[in-house]
């Protein structure tokens, strides 16, 4: 994994200053969506062996909420970007 | 060829020459009532007890590596049956007596250790957990000790009692548990199952599952197309890319978990020690050298290797119980790939596809399920009916809402 993140806001910093809260590709479901879709977003995971984005919490800095596009066989970091404006981005 | 103290003495007055390989290294045929994918522990397992127990012995294990290469090379060795759900008790219950006869059952030294495993409490909380857990553990008539203090500093002197955050004031042992020799476990599975007939196809890696009419009808190779009746997956850290082939979606993560070996030393620690302040757990292997590890590293890969912030973060928290550990030089450190599930508890069951059963979830705790782990595979693939001890390790639970959350972390899989 690499040591080092570059956090939108907060500049270089070491990995250790994250929590990784998980998958971010998933999109949560409406409240009245089927159990099946909930499961499904609760519990089952694409988990790939290559490039997967994750919502990365910098909870000793910003606070913020991140999502990080990396490799999961290298560990290479390809961007580091903020959760909202990911979300934002997403949307439109 | 069966060991005994008499084939050992023939076969040294001839020069040691004349001993066989332990299992054939035979091509494929072109069709097996039984494929396991994965020659790892469980896989072997699995095929050992498919062929002996329960008479299928029309068996390939297929393995992309070399035997024993995945992680049941690269574990800690630990067994125990110290769990508390009552989903799990049973089952790691019967797998701690599969692994009490195992030597006679293999005719094969597994070197299988019962030294104690002690799980030290730090606070009058804690230690109210470990009561409960131990109660738990009698209820299933599995039998736990509470240590306090004063006898647990006559058992193991050198612990660091009297720290500040973490003071030392007792522990649950577990006197049957211990460790086992891995590498041996994957031999003696893999020897047995040869000599019930089942192929062992080393570096032979599973590219795709072939279906028609909604069963499985065989695997694509890289030594070509291979048929089955039924098809059993133990992929352990890559379940969720061999189910992708059969289009299954699992709720697994895959992450890497460090364990660390230390020069040798002579015999100091006489138990499995495990910290109660982080997760940190040590035990000293026959050669001397300190086997231990902690924690995943905490995101999800598929390298089997880690990251150097998590082997400092384990060695303070060992210095931190043992702090004479400081002064030992770490030799080697390596990384295995977890299938971590998302209540932290395995998967043995059924699919969507009849004929295509799955064997997975285990975390970082696959090591002591071994026996128990292919036995009950075994049992489900030879007669399609879950084993009793099993029955909570289902891959609906979670839909169902009968998660078996040990750490009561809910489903996040990197804090299992």
């Amino acid at each position: 994994m690499a040591s080092l993140i570059t956090c939108p806001h907060c500049g270089v910093r070491p990995k250790e200053e994250f929590a990784i809260r998980g998958d971010a590709s998933l999109i949560r479901p409406a409240p009245s969506a089927s159990d099946e879709a909930w499961h499904d977003y609760v519990y089952v995971r694409a988990n790939p062996r290559g490039r997967t984005v994750e919502h990365w919490h910098h909870i000793a800095g910003c606070r913020r909420f991140l999502v990080v596009e990396r490799d999961t066989v290298t560990h290479e970091v390809y961007s580091v970007v903020d959760g909202t404006a990911a979300a934002r981005e997403a949307r439109r | 060829m069966r060991y005994s103290a008499f084939s050992i003495v023939r076969n040294a007055l001839s020069g040691n020459l004349n001993w066989k390989p332990q299992w054939r290294q035979p091509q494929p045929k072109s069709h097996y009532d039984v494929i396991i994918v994965g020659g790892g522990g469980h896989g072997l397992s699995t095929a050992y007890y498919l062929a002996k127990e329960f008479g299928v012995k029309n068996v390939a294990v297929l393995e992309k590596g070399y035997l024993g290469s995945g992680n049941v090379g690269r574990n800690t060795t630990i067994v125990r049956s110290n769990y508390m759900l009552p989903g799990n008790e049973p089952f790691y219950e019967f797998s701690m007596k599969l692994w009490e006869g195992l030597e006679q059952d293999l005719n094969y030294n597994v070197m299988l250790s019962q030294r104690g495993v002690i799980m030290l409490y730090h606070s009058d909380a804690q230690r109210d957990a470990y009561v409960r857990r131990g109660n738990a553990m009698w209820m299933e008539g599995v039998e736990a000790e509470l240590i306090e203090r004063d006898q647990l500093k006559k058992m193991i002197p050198f612990l660091n009692y009297d720290h500040a955050r973490y003071p030392i004031l007792g522990g649950l042992l577990q006197r049957r548990a211990g460790t086992a020799r891995h590498d041996a476990v994957a031999w003696g599975y893999a020897r047995g199952a040869d000599q019930h007939g089942v192929d062992i196809i080393e570096h032979c890696e599973v590219t795709g599952i072939r279906r028609e009419n909604g069963v499985v009808t065989g695997v694509e190779t890289s030594n070509g197309f291979i048929g089955c009746g039924k098809l059993a997956l133990a992929a352990a850290g890559n379940s969720s890319r061999v189910g992708e082939m059969a289009d299954l979606k699992l709720p697994l993560e895959s992450h890497v978990l460090q364990a660390f070996v230390t020069e040798g030393l002579k015999p100091c620690i006489d138990h499995v020690i495990v910290y109660g302040g982080g997760h940190f757990y040590i035990s000293q292997s026959d050669k001397g050298g300190l086997v231990f590890g902690a924690e995943i590293d905490g995101y999800s890969s598929y390298a089997q290797r880690g990251n150097l912030a998590t082997a400092e973060h384990v060695m303070e928290e060992g210095v931190s119980m043992i702090p004479g550990l400081s002064r030992v030089r770490v030799l080697r450190a390596w990384g295995g790939v977890m299938d971590m599930s998302m209540d932290g508890s395995p998967i043995i069951d059924r699919t969507s596809i009849d004929n295509l059963y799955l064997n997975c979830g285990w975390c970082y705790g696959g090591f002591k399920a071994t026996p128990a782990s292919g036995y009950c595979f075994a049992h489900l693939i030879a007669r399609n009916d879950t084993h009793p001890v099993a029955r909570a390790l289902r891959l609906d639970r979670f839909a169902r809402g009968y998660a078996v959350d040990e750490a009561g972390a809910g489903p996040q899989p990197n804090l299992h």
